[in-house]
């Protein structure tokens, strides 16, 4: 091994010497990245996963599935790389580590291999079309930007950072209870948010209309600046809303964000939620309260839990006559708390979108998948970053097998999840299917030969 | 003895034939009267019409099948009460023919279409609707007494939230997986439980509408093929002129060509956008010069309008990014933004010269957090959009004859209104679509063509 001379922290220096003090300075760079997708990005999960268990040996299995699959890289000037597909794991490892994307994002399956699209028609029976993709999700939480006083844009704190957790356990329940999902993948997004990945094989055939019919059954916040009332509730809630409502967001909006927002705490904030009440007698009765300010408060309580207190007593105290008002503490409680979806991510089968276990470029951090019966645990403060995960190569013991080394760093726990948790259910269950659906073919041929 | 009545006698109901609905499986195997073939086609595009254009002004569910009840009446009897149903599948098949040709037909066909059998199956009795409904052999199972009682509260849950009367003890309900009713899940109008949702007896002319719905598009598809491999030119003599012609009737101006007035220019953008543009595309246009940057619904819809007025694609480029570049920079704008301007002009991808968005379009659209397009007369609270129309100039008589439309949904009516208030002058097709604002708007304000050397 040549020891060649380097600007900063190369891999020279980590292959020779691993004892060696960890100089490695927090960042992204090209460098640090091909260490990454060297020895600790998971190729073999990526290409079983993206398989579907069509990389066995039994006789209904599609060989040419995976290599159908559209990748795209994002190089590290900007050139952006589509329609990338590959025939087997081994390309699709050797791509990435000779052209060591910045990002690289999955596409949908399509009818044809994308490399050989230009000689596909637009219409009729030859096209170039996608044929299967998961079901997906983007929340981002600067789409909350509106309701949440600690952070804008791209930052993110513990503080607001719950809105994705509840977001998570919403959409988690409703996937599993009303739709029938089994195989869900949640992903933190390396920033500011979180992604969902159903590979069910029914979620994967779903046309784009029915995409966009469960993206519209998932929302709720209606809106922009130019109007005022975002979240409104014109009758009863429908037993999707109900359930979020009094398992997920009611608590939330009562025990975690009136006090980590200060929700009431100002009047710009106060007058903020006066805005979603449509009646001037219940504002200002409210607003007169509060004006007064400090001389009534009770001082061992909290000022926010004090006035939605007395919000909902106001709203409740016989006003239930006025239209409008009925349903006015839940459409204040939803416009804080409920999921904002990015619908056109969901709706439209031909959207990529960024791989598990990349490395987010502006924060250095990768992007792992979330627990959702434990998403509370995930802190996005404290997720490993590319160059805490090259540290810990450094130092990890190197008499480990190298075949998994990322077992020596952070970067395991997660791996370990995907596999056990996503994967290897999702495999068994791809495999059951193949054979029931082998078994009901031949079945089916036998039947149509006997007369 | 009882006299048992022929089953083919018809009481003479008018009703009759508007719910008798027939499958329209497979081509009639009749002879027509080539005079038969054009006026049945003519009479059932007066329906299809008909129904397009109150679904642009938004008109209720309710008043939708009242209008087709009457439309059906008024155009599809034919004198010899038994030929009603001939009538039917006869200009049926005719106008797939007709509008079978490109995407766009076919898009447009198959949503006045479907409407159509919508309706006419809600006009339909409660027998009528359950014998269809076997005929369509729908993936659906009647629920039991018990999975009935184990979901009631929910069901009741989902029924008051729209208003409807509570489930009874013997009420039908239907298990069907949740693909086969994407309408009633996306409006929430459905219990969904593990995969299944549960549809209630008045409900499922959802299932039979997307089952139509999906084998009409798929004939189309095939007549299409069948139209141009074979018939257009067997028929060159004699139904192919028909076909064409009908086909060219009905639809207006779509403002994907300009051609008219020419082209305009960057300079003149602000002050036309002051006097000659819908309030929707001028809510964009300033917000654009106030933010220096727009979402991409609003850049799909204000750029495509901005191409039907004659906005060359160099000039657009340039407009774009002196906006852009203020906000993100020259160099971002041409490797983020660019690319998709050239996209809507038809110069990169699969080259589709995109269409200015109508009315409709824009109307359906739904604008979320940071956006600004769709039309403000739906979204704009009533606050936001009196100061909106103060700003065009529109006098507080006219503002509360506007404001009035847009509270009885009628949000094209209300762009009339204000089109007439701005222009005092008026405007009785109505307005359909932005570009059509623009250029009536340009008619009046420039009544002498230029003589261009």
């Amino acid at each position: 091994m040549t020891k060649e001379e380097s600007k900063n922290g190369s891999d020279d220096m980590l292959i020779d010497g691993p004892k060696q003090g960890n100089v490695i300075p927090d960042g992204f760079n090209p460098n640090y990245l091909k260490v990454y997708y060297g020895r600790l990005f998971p190729h073999a999960d990526i290409f079983k996963w993206m398989s579907y268990g069509n990389d066995g040996r039994h006789p209904a299995c599609d060989k040419s599935y995976f290599g159908r699959r559209e990748f795209s890289f994002t190089l590290d000037n900007d050139i952006y790389l589509r329609f990338q597909s590959f025939n087997s794991e081994s390309e699709l490892e050797n791509s990435i580590k000779e052209k060591c994307p910045s990002k690289i994002d999955i596409g949908p399956v399509y009818s044809v291999d994308p490399a050989k699209r230009h000689a596909y028609a637009q219409g009729g029976d030859n096209v170039f079309a996608p044929v299967e993709r998961e079901l997906i999700f983007d929340i981002d939480i600067t789409d909350y930007d509106d309701v949440r006083y600690c952070c804008s844009g791209a930052d993110v704190c513990l503080e607001c950072w719950p809105l994705m957790t509840v977001a998570i356990k919403v959409i988690d329940t409703a996937l599993r209870d009303d739709f029938g999902f089994d195989h869900i993948l949640w992903v933190y997004s390396g920033r500011r948010g979180v992604h969902c990945w159903v590979c069910d094989g029914k979620a994967r055939r779903l046309t784009n209309e029915q995409r966009g019919a469960i993206a519209d059954y998932f929302r709720v916040y209606k809106g922009n600046e130019n109007s005022n009332k975002k979240v409104s509730f014109p009758g009863p809630l429908h037993p999707f809303l109900v359930r979020s409502y009094t398992e997920v967001l009611r608590e939330f909006f009562e025990e975690k964000l009136l006090l980590s927002q200060n929700l009431f705490s100002t009047e710009e904030r106060y007058e903020k939620i006066l805005s979603m009440i449509p009646d001037e007698s219940v504002t200002s009765e409210l607003r007169g309260k509060w004006q007064e300010n400090r001389r009534s408060s009770n001082s061992k309580e909290d000022i926010n839990f004090f006035r939605w207190e007395q919000l909902k007593n106001t709203l409740q105290s016989g006003k239930q006559k006025v239209q409008g008002l009925r349903r006015c503490v839940e459409e204040i409680v939803f416009a804080f708390t409920y999921p904002r979806l990015d619908m056109e991510v969901s709706k439209h089968r031909n959207h990529l979108l960024k791989a598990p276990f990349c490395v987010h470029p502006k924060t250095g951090r990768v992007c792992i998948p979330i627990d959702p019966k434990d998403c509370e645990e995930l802190d996005p403060t404290t997720v490993p970053t590319l160059s805490e995960l090259l540290r810990e190569l450094n130092t990890g013991d190197s008499r480990m097998d190298v075949d998994n080394e990322w077992e020596k760093t952070s970067l395991g726990k997660s791996i370990r999840f995907f596999r056990s948790s996503f994967l290897q259910p999702l495999l068994k269950s791809c495999k059951e299917e193949m054979e029931s659906g082998y078994k009901a073919k031949i079945q089916q041929t036998k039947n149509s030969l006997s007369w | 003895m009882e006299i048992v009545r022929s089953q083919r006698s018809r009481t003479n109901t008018p009703n009759d034939s508007v719910s008798t609905l027939p499958l329209y499986r497979y081509a009639p195997q009749l002879e027509v009267r080539l005079e038969d073939f054009e006026v049945f086609a003519m009479d059932r595009l007066r329906v299809l019409k008909g129904i397009s254009d109150a679904l642009a002004r938004g008109k209720r569910p309710e008043e939708m099948e009242n209008l087709v009840r009457d439309l059906w009446k008024a155009n599809m009897r034919h004198p010899e009460a038994s030929e009603d149903v001939n009538k039917d599948i006869i200009s049926h098949f005719v106008l797939r023919l007709v509008y079978c040709r490109t995407e766009d037909l076919r898009k447009w066909f198959l949503s006045m279409e479907t409407a159509l059998y919508r309706y006419r199956f809600l006009l339909g009795s409660s027998e009528a609707k359950r014998a269809l409904m076997e005929e369509f052999d729908l993936p659906c199972k009647a629920i039991s007494r018990t999975e009935f009682e184990n979901a009631k509260e929910k069901l009741e849950q989902v029924a008051r939230s729209f208003d409807q009367p509570l489930p009874t003890a013997d009420a039908i309900f239907y298990k069907v997986p949740f693909e086969e009713v994407p309408e009633l899940v996306a409006g929430r109008r459905v219990y969904i439980h593990k995969g299944h949702a549960y549809v209630a007896m008045h409900q499922v002319v959802s299932l039979v509408v997307t089952q139509f719905r999906s084998n009409l598009s798929k004939a189309l598809i095939l007549t299409n093929r069948k139209w141009t491999s074979t018939i257009r030119e067997q028929e060159r003599d004699r139904l192919t002129p028909i076909v064409e012609a009908l086909s060219m009737s009905y639809l207006g101006p779509d403002y994907s060509q300009t051609k008219e007035f020419g082209e305009i220019s960057i300079k003149d953008l602000d002050q036309l956008a002051r006097s000659s543009f819908p309030l929707c595309m001028r809510h964009l246009f300033d917000k654009l010069r106030e933010d220096h940057h727009l979402k991409h619904g609003g850049r799909m819809q204000l750029g495509l309008f901005l191409k039907g007025v004659g906005l060359r694609m160099e000039d657009a480029l340039a407009f774009w990014k002196a906006e852009f570049s203020q906000k993100v920079g020259a160099e971002r704008f041409d490797k983020e933004y660019a690319y998709s301007i050239r996209h809507n002009y038809g110069k990169e991808g699969k080259r589709t010269d995109y269409t200015p968005y109508s009315c409709q379009k824009i109307i359906s659209s739904t604008p979320g957090v940071g956006d600004h397009h769709g039309c403000p007369y739906r979204h704009f609270s009533e606050e936001n959009l009196r100061a909106a129309l103060g700003r065009m100039g529109v006098g507080s008589r006219a503002m509360e004859d506007v404001v009035d439309k847009v509270r009885n949904r009628h949000y094209q009516l209300a762009c009339t209104l204000t089109f007439e208030a701005v222009h005092s002058s008026s405007c009785d097709a109505g307005i359909n679509h932005p570009n059509q604002y623009f250029s009536d708007s340009h008619k009046i304000l420039q009544p002498k063509v230029e003589i261009v050397i």
